[in-house]
């Protein structure tokens, strides 16, 4: 076994100190020792997305990042994101988006989704469904099919614009479309 | 009663059935605070890897493990020889066979448990793992299915070797693990011998893994001082995994404790019982600390339930003007070394019967075998009823095949053969008897909305020019699924019953508890089970928890697979609520002070008939319930069911594809999909669009890219995530969805269920587009996956290069 390391980041914004050996994976001091638990592993070889987090303004996958090079880094998971929301809303846009359009099931891509939607709204305030689908290229969901995903993105991106917003599944159906 | 917009208002605030509520279980996924296997972190916990065979079939001469033992933080290394004496090398499966936990003596699948070894944290117990020395001699493997009953093929099971009888009959060579056939088989073959036309089709469904994103994994935690055993567990079905876990242990129920707390999908991948779990439990016990173990993508794509591997023939027998006559179908169904596969007991092929489809067949005759080889263990359903996506994907596949070989239009021959509305409830000659459906409008309705002759004269002139480099090929589809299993009378899985339940508690405030013997994986059960109680008694969904997935506090039941949580606990939960609601019925007379047959059920209260004015709301009666009960009646507002359905449902649904394919290339790009689903009354509309959305999506990556291809020697081709496909949002095409209700007439409130629908219903839809694109060039089918590769290998066999012309011979 090598000698472990200090490894001193930001996490969330608010400083973490970890000591790990220099092989350690980021999403395991991120889940194990910092007890965040929002960042998922699905596969541990880059493939899925789950582990998605922001890393000094970059979406990087922790699960194929060493603990090590997060040295001095800004770390943001899941976990952070409501703190980020415009005029004190309880949960940041992404998040009201992703309920108002019902982009998950199981939950379990969801904050990896959120953490690449929100790298590429902060890029792109404005993106196109296929610019949409093509940043959630590196994130995979097994329920959803997406196409809630990409409307939650565009919801939340409206929202942040200031532009007004609406869910597509409003709670009553229609006058027109209930039964006698 | 008030007026239509204070109607209007109480019906929201209920956010009762037919309305899109908002999911109750988005916050804390939303947040990061889900509570998933992988989340739970106890003191002192362990943490288990698994050393696997690299070999699909070798005998094991040698295991070393003191190399791994001595390494600092390694606490133990389990073997077979370990587990003989607790008689836990083996376990029983679902399907009636024996699997071993570790390889006693021989491996017969590539990536088989070999020995367990529990470390302090992850990367010592991966460590260990490789410093574990196994030595093996190898043994050539069987890996066609088709040749598993030939005489010299190799002997995958030799520790079951000289037994002539299985779980389900007699077996006719070591590798056969049955026979099972349904139907009248004179019968069919004198409707073939008197045919005017007959059409047979080789038809295989290739290997496929269902791949939920979270893996399997368990935390066993046994508490030596109270002799508790507790196992958090990623299970479709917690109560049957305790009745296994006990079986296994001898620890009585009482004293395990099974919890599903969040699933990150399960798709069938997550029913059975695995070795992981077992050695898990087995080191908690021996080491006293809890033993957390969870699969990497590779051991879940490699080890845990794969789905399909059936190599079907069908042969169907019509009139010249397109009516069937007949359906004979036989099946070689690869299950892998071990028989784990999930299916109530007496159905070895499950529902497989339900394969004459949507359609009038007088006459059908099934036969399956199952049999061995040295693979992977597995036959779950892939988000579907038990094999229920195989037996549709061949009666669609025959349907097609006939209308090519008569030329009559492959819509109009369905149109010819469907069953009559006035026809249900409709016995099928394989003996099941669909509930109800509505099948002609149905696809009427997807025709219209798609302006198939439109299509059709846009492939006819496409067809025409011998220029066009792009094939265009309209698939369609109309299913009928069986779910809902199912009734006792007919369906049981290790001997239980397959009912479901519901338990309801009313709190003095009017707010509930309501808990099932399911388990949501995603589907919101949270959600729509609280929808169905705010209907049936009135109680807002809002004030409603609903829990799932602890053996200790849920009622019994059977899990959630098979789309049986909507037809079996739903109805569960909806006569629970009746009966909550007939009580609170009575309370409320007292309290008005008249007779309960003078009150009537009114959204969210009870009113007095005749006089709108008098009424108690359902939180008065709650209130009520816990101090001024009428006389004789007991105090307090709560109901358990448990439901055993008379039969199972029929959803049904009409689907259409159009694609277009590359001639050159074998590039085929979905242009348009447009799937309605019948899954009877709809309880929360988003939801279902949600869930049609998901399994189409899975359907697509079955019928276009998935597959688990084996070489020669038995080795999996490709068990990561760069191998195996999974869409992403680039490729997976845009949905159109529709709907129309044809209640179920003995379902409580109607419902038939609906997420495995379009997994079902998508992979023929695909397959039949697929194939038209080259129908002109007399193509009658192929096989799965319609990858690019796969699509120009068949442009390649047509000519279809560049510098010919491809045109219409």
């Amino acid at each position: 076994m090598t000698a472990k390391v200090l490894v001193s980041f930001h996490l969330n914004g608010t400083p973490a100190d970890v000591v790990v050996e220099p092989r350690e994976l980021l999403i395991h001091t991120l889940r194990e020792k910092c007890q965040h638990t929002g960042p998922h592993i699905g596969c541990e070889t880059s493939h899925c997305g789950a582990c998605t987090v922001d890393m000094n303004g970059m979406s990087v996958k922790s699960c194929t990042v060493l603990t090590v090079q997060a040295e001095g880094a800004q770390v943001l998971t899941v976990e952070g994101l409501a703190a980020l929301a415009q005029d004190g809303a309880a949960l940041h846009a992404l998040q009201e988006g992703f309920a108002q359009e019902h982009a998950l099931q199981c939950g379990f891509c969801t904050p990896g989704m959120l953490m690449r939607g929100y790298r590429l709204l902060q890029e792109n305030p404005d993106p196109s469904e296929a610019e949409i689908r093509y940043w959630l290229a590196g994130n995979l969901c097994r329920c959803t099919g997406y196409q809630n995903i990409v409307k939650a993105v565009q919801y939340a991106a409206r929202k942040l614009r200031g532009e007004a917003v609406e869910t597509s599944h409003p709670l009553l159906p229609a006058a027109a479309e209930q039964p006698a | 009663m008030g007026t239509m917009q204070a109607d209007q208002e109480r019906l929201a605030a209920l956010e009762g059935m037919g309305c899109s509520r908002k999911r109750r279980e988005d916050p804390r996924f939303l947040q990061g605070k889900g509570n998933y296997v992988d989340d739970i972190h106890l003191p002192g916990m362990l943490f288990g890897a698994m050393v696997r065979s690299p070999y699909a079939h070798a005998r094991i001469t040698r295991i070393d493990t003191s190399r791994a033992l001595a390494l600092p933080g390694v606490r133990a290394v389990l073997t077979a020889e370990d587990l003989k004496p607790l008689k836990l090398h083996w376990m029983p499966t679902l399907a009636g066979d024996v699997q071993a936990v570790l390889a006693d003596g021989k491996v017969s699948f590539q990536n088989q448990e070999v020995a367990y070894v529990v470390a302090d944290d992850r990367y010592i117990a991966a460590d260990g793992a490789e410093l574990v020395e196994v030595e093996y001699e190898e043994l050539p493997a069987l890996v066609d299915p088709l040749r598993a009953l030939e005489a010299d093929a190799p002997v995958v099971r030799t520790d079951i070797e000289g037994k002539l009888t299985g779980a389900h009959g007699a077996r006719s060579h070591p590798n056969h693990i049955f026979r099972w056939d349904i139907g009248d088989k004179d019968k069919t073959d004198r409707a073939f011998d008197g045919a005017d036309v007959t059409v047979v089709q080789d038809i295989v469904y290739p290997r496929v893994h269902p791949c939920p994103l979270e893996t399997c994994g368990c935390v066993a935690s046994y508490d030596k001082v109270r002799g508790d055993l507790t196992v958090w567990i990623t299970s479709q079905a917690p109560h049957v995994v305790r009745t296994v876990v006990g079986l296994l242990s001898s620890i009585p129920e009482s004293k395990i404790r099974i919890v599903s707390p969040d699933i990150g999908g399960g798709f069938g991948n997550k029913v059975g019982v695995y070795p992981g779990y077992v050695t898990s439990i087995v080191a908690s016990i021996v080491l006293g600390r809890p033993v957390k173990w969870i699969e990497s993508r590779s051991e879940n794509l490699s080890t845990t339930a794969f789905a399909r591997d059936y190599y079907m023939r069908g042969e169907l027998a019509a009139t010249p003007d397109g009516l069937v006559k007949a359906l004979r179908v036989h099946v070689t169904a690869d299950h892998g070394a071990f028989d784990a596969c999930a299916d109530p007991t007496k159905w070895p092929a499950g529902m497989f019967h339900v394969c004459t489809g949507s359609y009038q067949i007088p006459n059908a005759y099934v036969a399956v075998d199952g049999v061995y080889t040295n693979k992977f263990p597995g036959g779950v359903a892939y988000r579907c009823s038990f094999r229920v996506t195989e037996a549709v994907y061949l009666i669609e596949r025959m349907m097609d095949v006939l209308a090519l070989r008569l030329g009559i239009d492959k819509t109009e021959l369905r149109l010819r053969n469907f069953i009559r509305k006035e026809q249900f409830p409709y016995t099928s000659p394989l003996g099941l008897e669909y509930d109800s459906g509505d099948y002609e409008p149905a696809l009427r309705k997807v025709l219209a909305a798609v302006d198939y002759p439109a299509l059709l004269a846009e492939q006819k002139a496409r067809r025409a020019n011998a220029d066009e480099e792009w094939l265009m090929g309209i698939g369609v589809c109309t299913f009928t699924e069986i779910v809902g299993a199912g009734p006792s009378k007919m369906c049981d899985i290790l001997g239980i019953g397959m009912f479901d339940s519901c338990e309801i508690r009313v709190h003095p405030d009017g707010s509930a508890i309501a808990r099932m013997g399911t388990i949501t994986q995603g589907q919101g059960h949270q959600t729509t089970y609280a929808q169905i109680i705010a209907s049936e008694a009135g109680i807002p969904a809002s004030q409603i928890a609903v829990e799932e997935g602890d053996t200790s506090t849920a009622p019994y039941g059977l899990g959630t697979y098979g789309s049986r949580s909507t037809p079996v606990a739903g109805a569960a939960v909806a006569r629970a609520s009746r009966k909550i609601r007939e009580k609170a019925r009575r309370i409320a007379a007292h309290l008005m002070e008249v007779s309960p047959d003078d009150v009537e059920f009114d959204l969210d209260r009870f009113v007095l008939k005749g006089s709108p004015d008098q009424s108690k709301t359902v939180k008065e009666v709650a209130w009520a319930a816990y101090n001024n009960v009428p006389p004789g009646e007991e105090m307090g507002l709560e109901a358990v069911d448990y439901y055993d359905p008379p039969n199972f449902t029929f959803p049904f649904g009409a689907y259409l594809c159009v694609v277009d394919v590359n001639r050159y290339t074998g590039e085929s790009k979905v242009r348009r999909f447009y799937a309605l689903d019948d899954c009877g009354t709809r309880i929360n509309p988003m939801i279902i669009e949600g869930q049609v959305h998901g399994g189409l999506t899975e359907g697509f990556a079955v019928a276009m890219g998935q597959q688990m291809p084996y070489d020669e020697s038995g080795n999996l081709l490709g068990a990561t995530l760069l191998d195996y496909f999974v869409p992403t949002a680039v490729e997976t095409p845009h949905w159109e969805t529709d709907y129309t209700v044809t209640p179920s007439p003995h379902h409580p409130i109607g419902a038939k269920g609906v997420a495995e629908s379009p997994h079902v219903g998508s992979i023929p839809c695909f397959t039949s587009a697929v194939v038209d694109a080259f129908a002109h060039l007399g193509v009658t089918h192929m096989t799965m996956p319609h990858t690019s590769f796969h699509v120009w290998q068949q442009c390649q066999a047509l000519g279809l290069t560049r510098g010919t012309t491809g045109a219409t011979p």
